[in-house]
């Protein structure tokens, strides 16, 4: 493909959305492994499957979308994952759903992908916030109101952000000896997760690094999921150009797994942005695991760990395993005698981001966790542990079996906890 | 041996034939229409999938545009249900000059064919995948024609007019009395039985075969020259309008969109047998480095299908008999009575796909004239049976009919998002093929429905154009 010199933006993102997505359906050789792996058409008749849905469906489209049950699509990204060929499956669903919603767009689904908005929110008035979500009259109203169902996990809000607990605490004592680093924390680690994003930064800082966390915003993610291109666009291009306020050619750590997809790849293969500050900072950007993983193979990952004894079940979120990483994760907890992580072997919790909380996608999300949950209940009824804030939310709400970040095991095994 | 007996016979079953049968039928005369296999089997099945504009011809052949933006519209009302209403560009890429867009503006104009310069920030917006090397572009009303859809219809709407179409009727003899036409002699392939249709009139619309079929009434020498054009069809629409080259009729300059696939095309090589044409790699390469001009990235995309066509061209003393691309496109009537001394026979040849109302319009009524009959042309009146509502086709219908039927039928072939019941309903009880899934993008289940089809009559929804590669069949 030619370079091209346009400088419409919007005209470029199809372009380049064409690029990576649309041209890869010739590859598609039919020969049904992304069906066979879809958890969401596994569990019910009314999403038509991926390989239907995607490269078949879309030589029948021409910009716009008529099979409206696209939308069944969770956006897991299995198929992409699965596929032998290369076919960017998932991502040629999320386009042509942008396609389908882009006139007439749901209010519940522009709320729900306002996530940053949501955190301000309830963090100021959180007890409050977190027993009027617990209530469940008004969790009927909203269902009925909003779409949202009145089952569906909600985070808690906390009493003091991530930002809050930045500027209270005392700073690290321990001079760096590793250089710097910038911490990206997205918006439930800046609201919701808190106590993910406190242990990373101890850890990271623990093994010597300076951690800058500069001022940052949301990526997006929810928004893209959502079929809300240009918002997105607009929200990932402000995150690059916060997060490249921390530091040129610094490290970008990040324990939001989902939200690192959207930096890694998502944006730019889903929305087909093409812009060189998002492609500065998707080269940077680390998953925490990934990161400490890469320090062991480098040699560079202290060892000295306390026994932790424990049997604990660990799920790798969709989001994570699409990033082509393998499971860093259970590789580092391996480390840490005394811990037994067993791997869930299931392929989505169900959640999938914001599809599980609608009323219409509620029971099919459960469907496609229940084995999961049922496999976290049987391991160790008192921790699970996964990478991602939306599935510790739903694993937790469905299974009752509290779930971390994997690096609530490092933080203790390292003493720092 | 069977005898039946006819006002008119019409040989050839393709665009042209079927018009003519259509338009004799409405016209009131008992008609009866053969061809040697099924319709559209010729070149109608295996063109280019375009539904002229007329831009192509605004310089080089203004009369032929003038009748392409005349019968554009027509057709998309008489035949909705087979026209696509896709629009047309024509670009100038980094090869093609320019100014010719001055000169395609005056003949545009002249012509009275639709078209207006948008710039090449608009072009790009609408048709992302075009070459960002595109200097100018013009807007024109080019559509997409599924060529069996066409031929269908018209020879439907014959039928509802009394008239017979007998396909497998491979014309044998055409016998004279003295000076007149009398019979034309057919072999039944399917029974293997001698059919003999006696009638007053023959019209030959067997294209390029019609130098064979004269032959059989004894008129020699009927230089309708096949003009070999490829065509290739790429696994899905690399855009969604017609891309036409802003520069002189060429090799490789326009791309359609038709149903779910793209197709390139075409060339033009004079061959010797309308049956025996080759797709050359030579050509191929061609075609894919024309595709790659106009998109790309073309060459890294999926070609499924490659195919040729013989456009029956008249042979022009004008120009030289290799050079078919440069012969007239416009159509040819030829009176055996003043060229052979034989009354009741005219040969039609040439023309466009687009035209073929047109040139029926224009056979019959030389045909009437000769009869002493006053009775004027109504094709341009009325719609063809499954156009009534005026409703154009679009790529979608097939998708939005699976998302209203999903959860009730299963859907068996995906690439052609086919369900159970269209299956089962197009299949006679004992022809009632397997349920199967398909494999590929789609040969194996293109197949199967195309062998369906044979056996049942004419397809009742519409499907792509034959994919079986290199010659074309004669009627």
């Amino acid at each position: 493909m030619t370079p091209h010199d346009s400088n419409n933006a919007h005209d470029n993102n199809n372009y380049a959305a064409d690029q990576v997505a649309r041209a890869s359906l010739d590859h598609c050789v039919k020969c049904n492994i992304c069906e066979t792996h879809c958890p969401v058409s596994a569990v019910t008749p009314l999403f038509s499957g991926p390989k239907f849905v995607g490269p078949q469906a879309e030589r029948y489209r021409h910009g716009e979308s008529v099979d409206h049950s696209l939308d069944y699509c969770s956006s897991c990204g299995t198929c992409t994952l699965v596929c032998p060929q290369g076919v960017q499956i998932a991502e040629l669903n999320s386009q042509a759903r942008a396609v389908m919603k882009a006139d007439h767009m749901p209010l519940r689904d522009q709320l729900i992908s306002r996530t940053t908005l949501m955190g301000m929110a309830m963090t100021p008035m959180a007890p409050v916030a977190n027993a009027a979500l617990g209530f469940k009259p008004l969790r009927m109203v909203i269902e009925k109101v909003v779409g949202i169902h009145r089952d569906a996990p909600m985070p808690t809000a906390r009493t003091q952000t991530l930002t809050g607990w930045l500027k209270k605490r005392k700073a690290p004592t321990k001079a760096p000896t590793r250089g710097s680093l910038v911490y990206f924390h997205g918006c439930a680690g800046g609201y919701f997760e808190v106590e993910t994003s406190k242990r990373s930064i101890e850890v990271l800082e623990h093994l010597g690094y300076e951690v800058i966390v500069p001022k940052q915003s949301c990526c997006g993610l929810a928004q893209q999921s959502n079929g809300l291109f240009d918002q997105a666009t607009a929200q990932i291009l402000k995150l690059c150009d916060e997060l490249r306020a921390g530091g040129k050619d610094l490290t970008i750590i990040s324990a939001s797994g989902s939200c690192t997809g959207m930096l890694k790849h998502e944006a730019h293969e889903i929305m087909g942005v093409d812009d060189s500050r998002l492609a500065d900072v998707s080269t940077r950007i680390r998953d925490i695991m990934e990161f400490l993983l890469d320090l062991h193979d480098a040699g560079e990952l202290p060892t000295n760990f306390k026994t932790i004894d424990i049997t604990v079940p660990y799920h790798a979120p969709c989001q994570l395993k699409a990033q082509g990483m393998g499971q860093p994760a259970m590789e580092v907890l391996k480390l840490i005698p005394g811990v037994k992580a067993i791997e869930s072997g299931v392929t989505c919790c169900g959640i999938a981001g914001t599809y599980g909380l609608k009323k219409e996608k509620y029971e099919i999300a459960q469907a496609v966790g229940q084995p999961l949950f049922d496999m976290v209940k049987a391991t160790n009824p008192d921790l699970a542990l996964c990478d991602t804030e939306t599935c510790r939310w739903q694993i937790a709400k469905s299974s009752g079996v509290r779930t971390e970040h994997p690096i609530y095991l490092v933080h203790q095994a390292y003493g720092l906890s | 041996m069977r005898t039946l007996s006819a006002d008119v016979v019409v040989i050839g079953g393709g665009a042209t034939g079927a018009g003519v049968v259509r338009d004799v039928a409405m016209r009131g005369y008992k008609a009866v229409l053969v061809d040697r296999v099924d319709l559209g089997q010729g070149t109608t099945g295996r063109y280019h999938g375009l539904l002229h504009s007329g831009g192509r011809y605004v310089v080089s052949d203004p009369h032929s545009a003038s009748e392409c933006a005349q019968e554009n519209a027509i057709l998309t009302r008489i035949q909705a249900d087979a026209v696509e209403e896709t629009g047309g560009y024509f670009v100038a890429t980094e090869v093609d000059d320019p100014a010719w867009g001055d000169d395609f503006a005056r003949g545009a104009a002249a012509t009275k064919v639709p078209a207006e310069e948008i710039s090449v920030s608009e072009l790009l917006t609408l048709e992302p995948r075009l070459n960002r090397k595109i200097s100018r572009a013009f807007r024109v009303l080019d559509g997409s024609v599924d060529g069996w859809q066409l031929v269908w219809g018209a020879a439907n709407s014959a039928k509802h007019y009394g008239a017979q179409i007998l396909t497998y009727h491979r014309v044998t003899k055409i016998n004279r009395d003295g000076d007149r036409v009398a019979a034309v002699i057919c072999r039944d392939d399917k029974t293997g039985e001698d059919v003999t249709i006696n009638c007053n009139f023959v019209i030959n619309c067997a294209a390029a075969w019609g130098g064979q079929i004269a032959a059989m009434a004894g008129c020699h020498d009927v230089q309708v020259v096949p003009g070999a054009g490829i065509m290739i069809a790429m696994n899905h629409r690399l855009t969604n309008s017609v891309i036409n080259r802003l520069t002189y009729p060429a090799d490789g300059d326009i791309l359609v969109p038709v149903h779910t696939v793209c197709v390139i095309g075409t060339t033009d090589q004079k061959a010797d047998d309308p049956d025996k044409l080759v797709i050359s790699r030579e050509e191929v390469q061609q075609m894919m480095d024309c595709g790659e001009l106009l998109v790309p990235g073309f060459r890294d995309a999926r070609a499924i299908h490659a195919w040729a066509g013989a456009r029956p061209l008249v042979k022009d003393s004008r120009v030289g008999s290799e050079d078919t691309r440069h012969m007239s496109r416009g159509m040819s009537i030829i009176d055996h009575d003043s060229r052979d001394g034989l009354k009741g026979l005219l040969t039609i040849a040439g023309g466009k796909l687009t035209t073929y109302r047109l040139m029926a319009e224009h056979v019959v009524d030389q045909m009437c004239e000769q009869l002493g009959d006053v009775r004027p042309c109504t094709t341009a009146n009325e719609a063809v049976p499954g156009s009534e509502s005026g409703k154009t086709y679009q790529v979608t219908h097939r998708l939005h009919a699976r998302e209203e039927d999903r959860l009730d039928d299963q859907i068996l072939c995906e690439c052609e998002l086919m369900s159970r019941r269209q299956w089962v309903n197009a299949s006679t009880p004992s022809h009632r093929p397997a349920s199967t899934t398909c494999a590929a993008n789609c040969d194996s289940a293109w197949a199967l429905v195309r062998a369906v089809f044979a056996r049942c009559g004419p397809p009742g929804s519409r499907w792509r154009r034959s994919t079986s590669t290199s010659s074309g069949r004669p009627a």
